[in-house]
């Protein structure tokens, strides 16, 4: 096992969804999307925004193409057209899930 | 090679602002039968009601028409049909600014056509008196909330109308209130004689438009491994090249810069997704997981597989309304002590707001001290004190004075409060308006388009 981050195992986009975010990660290969399916749980994901996102994580899996996607509401400071945050649609949300750490099984790192 | 018809549709605007190096190039740079152009947001909408409020003549997308003069001639020499939602809440006015363009370049015998219908701020009333509830989508809060501060109104139409323009011989299309991937679509059901019926190919289009809507978003630009993207300056636009089974591939012209491969389109895919499996549109639901993608080529990605079904019953409707002001000032601080000086000074320009009469309430303040990752709150720690911190600070306030008073109490804290303020060169902050957004639902029977192609 290797603690690496995510933006080692895969790529992200995000952007504003009313007054929260999605952020769609794809893993870089099919094993690493069976273990981010695995392991990388709303929970972990609420967690890990917990100073930005304030409602409920929701995650949908796109099998077809390696992706999670999450619904992250309220997320940005009362929504794309009423916040004053710099980061008012969430566009680099994305690049934040790719700084969680995890541990991942050697075997899935190339 | 295959000989089955291929149609060439290109986005060279993802947004109102977007360069326009893109559509200049899409269309002298290679081969096109389209050039699709994205100009509407949610507030946008509310923006140009405001505009149409001061000239009658005015209230849609004018950089779109001068635009349109860059590339016309070019257009009108290769075939290429221009289809744009840039007509904002006045496709009218934006017809006859394109006449005059047409004649100013000495050009003739253009078939322009505009799609009306979407507007429906004037029928509110009306329309709520025959059941419509506009409830908000995301809260479920009663529209009367908002009534009387609505400052726009439009239905997200489909691509129906756009493909009876292009039916009627129109060169350019300016439509309002359209989906963004409606302006694709449009040509293709045009194009190939879908029915609206032919769910996997309108989804399939609907795909391509949302693949094509963000301009250079699925070229290489915005993607994570930003390292292996060539050439950023000359990045190229993207075309789809579509089949009338709907499957597609997704390129950009030879020569140009950026980078087409499976996880620049993935990641385009992802932007903005709620539920894959139903991606609703007014034309049909989207199943994203259906999506079947290899690369073909250098710079080509292949896509198929792709399944819809029928459309819901209701059209979605963008509501904006009026809902007080903000502003946001800027200084830099540098150090030592950057964070506690900017802190500091952020608590004195809310003391002497109240100075003048009328405290702020803290919930309505807002201070960022960026530099000390705000965009990653939480999550990146900050290891050592940053050598200089931008203060952004500001507030929300149905007062408009009051917020102007705030911004002009921030330049003289450089003279009159703690050391190292620097960096007020953009100036004195305005208020600005706060554009509320309202999304809501309307049946589609109540709504008519309505399509008039003119020549010109």
């Amino acid at each position: 096992m290797a603690i690496v981050q995510l933006m080692e195992i895969a790529i992200a986009r995000s952007g504003d969804k009313g007054d929260g975010s999605n952020v769609g990660i794809k893993a870089r290969t099919p094993a690493l999307y069976q273990f981010l399916k695995a392991n990388l749980t709303t929970e972990k994901v609420a967690e890990h925004f917990k100073e930005i996102c304030f409602g409920p994580v929701t995650r949908y899996e796109l099998d077809n193409i390696d992706v999670l996607n999450f619904i992250l509401e309220d997320s940005l400071g009362g929504g794309g057209t009423e916040t004053l945050i710099m980061d008012a649609q969430g566009k680099v949300h994305g690049l934040a899930l790719l700084h969680m750490e995890m541990d991942v099984p050697d075997a899935l790192l190339g | 090679m295959s000989t089955e018809k291929t149609v060439l549709i290109a986005n060279g605007q993802g947004f109102w602002g977007d360069s326009l190096l893109g559509p200049k190039r899409l269309v002298e740079e290679g081969p096109l039968d389209y050039l699709t152009l994205d100009y509407l947001a949610e507030v946008t909408m509310s923006i140009m009601q405001k505009q149409r409020l001061r000239n009658p003549e005015l209230g849609y997308a004018t950089d779109f028409v001068s635009m349109l003069k860059e590339i016309l001639p070019t257009c009108q020499e290769k075939g290429i049909k221009v289809i744009a939602n840039a007509g904002g809440v006045n496709p009218r006015g934006c017809l006859e600014a394109i006449k005059s363009v047409v004649s100013e370049l000495g050009l003739s015998g253009l078939k322009v056509g505009i799609v009306e219908g979407d507007d429906i701020l004037d029928q509110i009333p009306e329309l709520m008196a025959s059941g419509e509830q506009f409830k908000n989508l995301d809260n479920g809060a009663a529209v009367e909330t908002i009534l009387d501060r609505m400052s726009s109104a439009n239905v997200y139409i489909g691509a129906k109308p756009i493909a009876d323009a292009l039916a009627q011989g129109a060169d350019i299309v300016v439509t309002g209130r359209a989906t963004d991937p409606s302006v694709v679509l449009g040509p293709l059901i045009h194009e190939f004689g879908w029915s609206m019926e032919d769910y996997d190919q309108l989804a399939a289009g609907t795909i391509m438009g949302h693949i094509l809507e963000c301009g250079a978003q699925c070229t290489g630009g915005n993607y994570c491994d930003w390292k292996s993207v060539p050439d950023f300056a000359r990045i190229g636009y993207p075309i789809v090249e579509a089949k009338a089974d709907g499957t597609f591939v997704v390129t950009k012209h030879d020569g140009t810069g950026g980078l087409v491969n499976v996880d620049t389109v993935i990641s385009q895919l992802m932007y903005e997704l709620g539920d894959p499996k139903g991606y609703l549109g007014p034309d049909c639901t989207s199943d994203f997981t259906t999506i079947q993608l290899e690369q073909d080529g250098r710079n080509r990605v292949k896509v198929w597989g792709i399944k819809g079904s029928a459309p819901t019953p209701t059209y979605k409707v963008s509501m904006s309304y009026e809902n007080g002001y903000k502003i946001v000032g800027q200084l830099t601080y540098t150090g030592p002590d950057a964070i506690e000086k900017a802190e500091l000074a952020a608590g004195i320009l809310f003391d002497r707001v109240a100075l003048y009469g009328t405290t702020i309430p803290e919930t309505d303040r807002f201070i960022e001290l960026f530099g000390t990752n705000v965009c990653y709150k939480g999550i990146v720690k900050q290891s050592e004190p940053p050598g200089e911190v931008l203060l952004r600070v500001g507030a929300k306030s149905q007062d408009k004075e009051l917020l102007k008073l705030l911004g002009r109490e921030i330049a003289p804290l450089i003279t009159s409060g703690p050391v190292g303020a620097t960096g007020f060169a953009g100036g004195r902050p305005r208020p600005s308006e706060i554009v509320g957004y309202w999304p809501a639902l309307i049946d589609k029977t109540k709504v008519s388009t309505t399509v008039t192609v003119e020549e010109v």
